[in-house]
C-alpha cells in the first residue's frame, strides 16, 4: 500500500512542486497519475523512489515510512519497486537476456535462479525469441517490453511507470498497457504517470489528476480531463 | 585506453619510487657501515693502574649507546704502529724506539663504537666526566656530517614519496572518474533496481587496485634486473666502494623489502584513488 500524508515538496525557486498531497493506493490497484507538464508528476515518482525527500509530510510504502529509511537501506527498499521510464534506459551494449539478467545480478541472485527467472519473464513479455538481440535491433515497443521484463524479474510488489508510452506509437502503447494490465491482474500494484489521453480513456482505471502540485480529481474509473 | 595510460604513468611512478628506494637503502647501508667504523678513543691519565682502567671500561660498557668496545694496551698500540709504519724495516723501528721500552707507553686506550652516530656526543660527554680519563678523541666532523646526511636523506625521501603518491592518486582518480562517467547510465539503472553501495562501488575499487597492482609489478620486475646489472657494473668499475664501505646491498636483500612495499603501495594508491573518486562522484 502507498500512502502520502500532507506531502509537500518545494524546490529552491517558485511554487511547491507538490502541495499538501494526501493519497492512498491500495495493494493490487491500478492507478493513472495524469497532468500537464509542471503538474508535479515527476516529483511524485521521484518521491516514491526516495530519490528526493519531501519538504513536509510523510510517505508510507507497505507501512514503511520513507523519511525514516537510512541512506544505506535505500537499495533494499527499492527492491520492492519495479520502474520503467519513457526512454527505456536499457544497456545498449548488452543483449535482451543480459539486460534482464542484470537486474537479478544487481540484487545478487545466484546464476541458477537467473537462468530460470529470465526466460520466464521474457516469455511473459512475448520476447522469448529475441533474447539474443541488442536493444538497437528492437522496435520501441519491444525495447519497452524489455524494460518491463527487467522491472518485473525481481518480482516487485509495486510497479512505477513514468510515461511508459511517451516514445511509442498507438499500437505499441496499447500493447504495453495490455501487459501492465496483465501484470496488475497477477497482483502487482501498478502506478502509471502519463499524459496520454487515449490510453487513460481506453483503460478506465482509477485516475488521479494533478495540476500545479495539487490533486484536482481522483476518480475510480476515470477519464483524462484536460486542464 | 585510458587505463593503459594510467598503468603506464603508475609504472613510471613506482619505478621512480623503486629506484629511489634502492638508492636510499644502499646509502643508509653505506652510512651504517661507515658509522660503525667511526669510533671514540678514550685515553687514560698517565700511570693509571690497570684496575682503574678496567673500572672505566666497565662504566663505559654499561652505557646503552655502546655497541662494541675493545681495549688496546700500550704494547698492542706500539705493535700496531710499528707494523703499520716500519714493516720490514726493523732498524728504523729500533731507532724510533730510542732505547725506550715502549715509546707509546701512555697510549693504552679503549676504542668505543656507538649504536647510532647521533648518540656519540652524549657518550663523549659522559666519558669525559669519568675519573682517570685524560682525553677522548672523536671524529667530530665525520659524525656530524654523517648524522646530517642521514637526516637529509630521510627528509628528501619523504618529500619525493609524498609527491609521487599525490601524482599517482590523481591519475587513478582520473581513470576512475572517466569510468564512472562512461557507465553513468548503468549506475543509474543499478540504483533504481536496488543495488547496494558496495555492489556499485566494488568494480571501480577493483579497477583501481588492479591498475595499481599491474602498474607496480611491471617496474618492479624491470628494476630487479636493472639493479642486478647496476651492482655488477659499479662493483667492477668502482672498487673503492668495497674498500671503504662494505660494498652494495645484494639484489635479494633490497627486493625482499621492495617487492612487498611496491605492490602494497601500488594497491594502496589504487584503492585510495578509487575510493576518493567514488565518494566524490557516486552519490549512491
Amino acid at each position: 500500500m502507498i500512502v502520502l500524508e500532507g506531502v509537500t515538496k518545494s524546490y529552491e525557486k517558485g511554487l511547491p512542486a507538490l502541495s499538501n498531497m494526501d493519497l492512498k493506493i491500495e495493494d493490487g490497484e491500478f492507478v493513472f497519475v495524469v497532468g500537464a507538464s509542471g503538474s508535479g508528476k515527476s516529483t511524485f515518482i521521484k518521491l516514491l523512489l526516495k530519490e528526493i525527500e519531501p519538504t513536509e509530510g510523510r510517505i508510507l510504502i507497505d507501512n514503511q515510512d520513507l523519511t525514516k529509511i537510512k541512506r544505506r537501506n535505500v537499495p533494499i527498499f527499492r527492491r520492492k519497486l519495479g520502474v520503467v521510464f519513457q526512454d527505456f534506459r536499457l544497456l545498449k551494449d548488452r543483449t535482451v537476456y543480459e539486460n534482464v539478467a542484470f537486474a537479478q545480478r544487481v540484487i545478487e541472485r545466484p546464476n541458477r535462479v537467473i537462468k530460470r527467472n529470465v526466460p520466464e519473464v521474457l516469455t511473459l513479455m512475448g520476447l522469448a525469441n529475441k533474447y539474443k538481440s541488442l536493444p538497437k535491433e528492437l522496435s520501441g515497443g519491444e525495447q519497452q517490453r524489455v524494460a518491463l521484463a527487467r522491472a518485473l524479474v525481481n518480482k516487485p510488489s509495486i510497479l512505477l511507470a513514468d510515461e511508459p508510452t511517451g516514445n511509442l506509437d498507438p499500437k505499441n502503447s496499447i500493447e504495453i498497457m495490455r501487459l501492465l494490465d496483465e501484470i496488475n491482474a497477477r497482483g502487482t500494484t501498478v502506478v502509471v504517470v502519463t499524459h496520454n489521453r487515449e490510453i487513460v480513456n481506453a483503460m478506465r482505471k482509477r485516475v488521479v489528476r494533478l495540476r500545479k502540485g495539487v490533486i484536482m480529481s481522483d476518480e475510480k474509473e476515470g477519464v483524462y480531463v484536460e486542464d | 585506453m585510458f587505463s593503459f595510460a594510467s598503468i603506464a604513468t603508475m609504472a613510471a611512478c613506482i619505478f621512480m619510487f623503486g629506484l629511489f628506494f634502492s638508492i636510499v637503502m644502499n646509502f643508509t647501508y653505506m652510512l651504517k657501515s661507515i658509522e660503525t667504523n667511526v669510533g671514540v678513543t678514550v685515553f687514560f691519565e698517565e700511570g693509571l693502574d690497570q684496575a682503574s682502567i678496567d673500572m672505566i671500561g666497565q662504566q663505559i660498557a654499561g652505557r646503552s649507546e655502546v655497541k662494541t668496545m675493545n681495549y688496546v694496551s700500550a704494547d698492542e698500540a706500539w705493535a700496531s704502529f710499528s707494523e703499520k709504519y716500519f714493516e720490514g724495516n726493523e732498524a728504523a723501528a729500533e731507532g724510533f724506539r730510542n732505547n725506550k721500552d715502549n715509546p707509546l707507553a701512555n697510549s693504552a686506550h679503549y676504542e668505543v663504537f656507538v649504536n647510532k652516530i647521533e648518540e656519540q656526543g652524549n657518550l663523549v660527554q659522559y666519558i669525559n666526566s669519568l675519573d682517570g680519563v685524560r682525553k677522548v678523541e672523536q671524529a667530530q666532523q665525520a659524525t656530524a656530517t654523517l648524522s646530517n646526511m642521514n637526516k637529509l636523506i630521510a627528509l628528501v625521501s619523504i618529500v619525493i614519496i609524498l609527491i609521487l603518491l599525490a601524482v599517482s592518486i590523481f591519475l587513478i582518480s582520473n581513470t576512475v572518474s572517466v569510468g564512472i562517467s562512461v557507465r553513468k547510465e548503468e549506475i543509474a539503472i543499478m540504483k533504481y533496481i536496488g543495488a547496494t553501495n558496495l555492489f556499485v562501488r566494488l568494480p571501480f575499487v577493483l579497477e583501481g587496485i588492479i591498475i595499481g597492482l599491474i602498474g607496480a609489478a611491471i617496474p618492479l620486475v624491470a628494476l630487479y634486473f636493472l639493479y642486478q646489472k647496476a651492482v655488477e657494473y659499479i662493483m667492477e668499475r668502482f672498487s673503492i666502494i668495497n674498500q671503504y664501505v662494505s660494498g652494495l646491498l645484494p639484489v635479494n636483500s633490497v627486493f625482499a623489502v621492495l617487492i612487498p612495499v611496491g605492490l602494497i603501495l601500488g594497491m594502496g594508491i589504487g584503492f585510495i584513488g578509487s575510493i576518493f573518486t567514488i565518494r566524490k562522484h557516486l552519490k549512491v
